[in-house]
């Protein structure tokens, strides 16, 4: 779209518009302003626990904050393979949902998936965790015969399906940017539709989709009430072939269920906030790689 | 039907049953919590405070709790918000600048909950002392908020079209003029939207309010700002897994009241958007 410059009268400096455009212009910048915000915070009350506790307890396997242990590694391999599993269940359900929606599907099937995945990304998690707790967790511990059913595994099919509208409308957009002459093309060499779609128009769209994954990737490892709410919260290493259906504790879950009861400025009260620092950092970098891919392309409207 | 046609046919026909797979569960959650819950829901459940342990009663100060949040959350973020929209669509070159506040803003869509959180208590509870209150919370909702309303205000104001802006400045207008009396009322429905779909996030988030704002019993309307205040989300949070032995019927209801009021606005943004966009005259 064309940007017209406007010249104002000079005889008549518009004081009010300058005021309005500066407000507004401040208005904009204060977003960056916000994310040094936080940034600075988190660093402020975090950044003691580095040299408050040494590295190897830090670094170390054991999260005993009462006995002065603070062990990161099974909360980050916790987050790690609960959102890994729930990234594997919900790429393949998402980019075929996708591609059903946007090349197959008939009107009518249409107008009926669309608004559901609107629906659906706007169920609070703490309710999604409620039915991950009443339903889900039952059902896992039935079918697993496993002593809980509060384990990675339910974790990952509720953060699964949290990070599906975000991997289907991404990876919809990514399909909806392939020109319609790459079918045409696909067509008129004698390909059918179906194999138009796998070995044209998917390729042709798979920086987008990897966008897509890498979004859904940095919405569920932040997620946290539904996480807390079925993983069974118990941080111990995920070592085990086993262990993606036992007990897990996230980084997220730590935070949440560990601040309500930490004296302010208290070795413990750091830890919470360094935790917050790794998990800015995580999401930091994997949303600036995306916007990089987001950024190659001529922008086609914003986040949805 | 030659052997490729039948891969194709049998192709669709899964991507079909996948499709089914992924809107299944979302029907029978909200099926069930509808068919649990709707026994609790009654006059008293709706306008009573808790009672008994929170066993009993009503849940009416978590209601009113999440109104206000929302209400403060509004206040803050749509001004701010459509400031950044206006900005991003009708005023900014592709700077260097213009590059690093679209990431900041990619980036504030992108944090953790629990992370947005943690900043409230740093900043707003105990830097600025507001306390655990409706303001620390309202507050740090809103900047949880901002990237929603930008982006989706931001498009609503890039597809009015350039002629409306050409028009504008041919008779006589200046810029802010041709953005407020022109292309603001054009991409309204747009923008409403976008203010729904984020304020409706916010009503639904119990993360960053955890520590910000929440009250864990508190069977009152907070008489100022500077005071903590229960919320729907957190409640439901709080009966489902802090209190043992909760009828379940009392839970099923708090999430249906909550589930409610999201898909409600939820609603009423689709009904704006499809109405306008029939009604649109470009």
């Amino acid at each position: 779209m064309g940007k017209f410059t406007f010249s104002s009268n000079p005889s008549h400096p518009r004081w009010g518009e300058f005021a309005i455009e500066s407000t507004i212009r401040l208005l904009a910048f204060s977003s960056i302003g916000f994310v040094i915000l936080i940034f600075f915070f988190l660093i402020r009350e975090g950044l003691p626990i580095f040299w408050e506790v040494s590295p190897d307890n830090l670094f170390g396997t054991r999260w005993y904050p009462n006995f002065g242990l603070f062990g990161t590694v099974p909360l980050i391999l916790g987050s790690l393979l609960v959102t890994v599993t729930a990234i594997l269940i919900a790429l393949p359900l998402g980019v075929a949902t996708a591609v059903f929606v946007r090349e197959v599907a008939p009107n009518w099937a249409r107008e009926i998936l669309k608004p559901m995945i609107e629906i659906l990304a706007g169920i609070p998690s703490v309710v999604l965790g409620f039915f991950g707790m009443t339903i889900v967790a039952p059902l896992v511990r039935e079918v697993l015969g496993a002593p809980t059913g509060l384990t990675a595994f339910t974790g990952a099919i509720i953060l699964a399906y949290m990070a599906l509208p975000t991997i289907i409308s991404v990876a919809e957009d990514a399909l909806d940017a392939v020109p319609k002459s790459y079918r045409d093309a696909g067509l008129a060499m004698g390909a059918t539709q179906w194999q138009t779609i796998w070995r044209v128009v998917v390729p042709a769209a798979r920086s987008g989709i990897v966008t897509a994954v890498m979004l859904g990737l940095g919405r569920a490892i932040g997620e946290t009430m539904a996480v807390m709410m079925v993983t069974g919260n118990a941080a111990r290493m995920p070592l085990t072939l086993d262990s993606l259906f036992r007990p897990i504790r996230t980084m997220t879950a730590t935070i949440a269920a560990e601040m309500g009861e930490v004296a302010q400025g208290s070795v413990h009260y750091h830890a919470l906030f360094g935790i917050g620092i790794i998990l800015f950092v995580i999401t930091f970098i994997i949303n600036a790689t995306a916007a990089v891919t987001i950024f190659k392309k001529p922008r086609r409207g914003g986040l949805r | 039907m030659s052997n490729r046609h039948r891969i194709q046919r049998l192709g669709f026909i899964l991507l079909g049953l996948i499709s089914l797979i992924v809107v299944m569960p979302i029907l029978f959650v909200i099926g069930n919590i509808v068919v649990q819950g709707i026994g609790a829901i009654n006059w008293e459940f709706l306008t009573a405070m808790p009672r008994g342990g929170m066993k009993e009663g009503g849940i009416f100060p978590a209601i009113v709790g999440t109104l206000l949040l929302v209400l403060g959350t509004a206040v803050v973020a749509i001004p701010v918000g459509i400031g950044g929209a206006i900005y991003l669509a009708e005023y900014a070159r592709d700077t260097l600048w213009t590059r690093i506040l679209r990431l900041a803003i990619i980036n504030l869509a992108g944090v953790p909950s629990v992370v947005y959180g943690l900043f409230g208590l740093g900043l707003f509870v105990l830097f600025l002392q507001f306390g655990v209150s409706v303001l620390a919370g309202s507050l740090t909702l809103a900047i949880m908020t901002l990237p929603v309303i930008i982006s989706t205000a931001e498009e609503a104001l890039r597809a009015v079209p350039g002629e409306f802006r050409l028009v504008s400045a041919s008779l006589g207008g200046t810029r802010w003029q041709g953005i407020r009396y022109i292309v603001l009322p054009q991409a309204l429905p747009g923008i409403i939207t976008g203010i729904i779909l984020g304020l409706l996030r916010a009503a639904g988030e119990t993360a960053p309010i955890l520590f910000t704002a929440a009250a864990f019993y508190l069977p009152r309307i907070p008489r100022s700002l500077l005071e903590p205040t229960m919320a729907l989300p957190y409640h439901l949070y709080v009966i489902s897994t802090q209190v043992p032995g909760m009828p379940p019927r009392v839970q099923y209801g708090t999430a249906l009241v909550l589930l409610t009021i999201v898909l409600s606005m939820n609603a009423v943004a689709a009904i704006i958007r499809s109405y306008f966009r029939r009604r649109r005259e470009w």
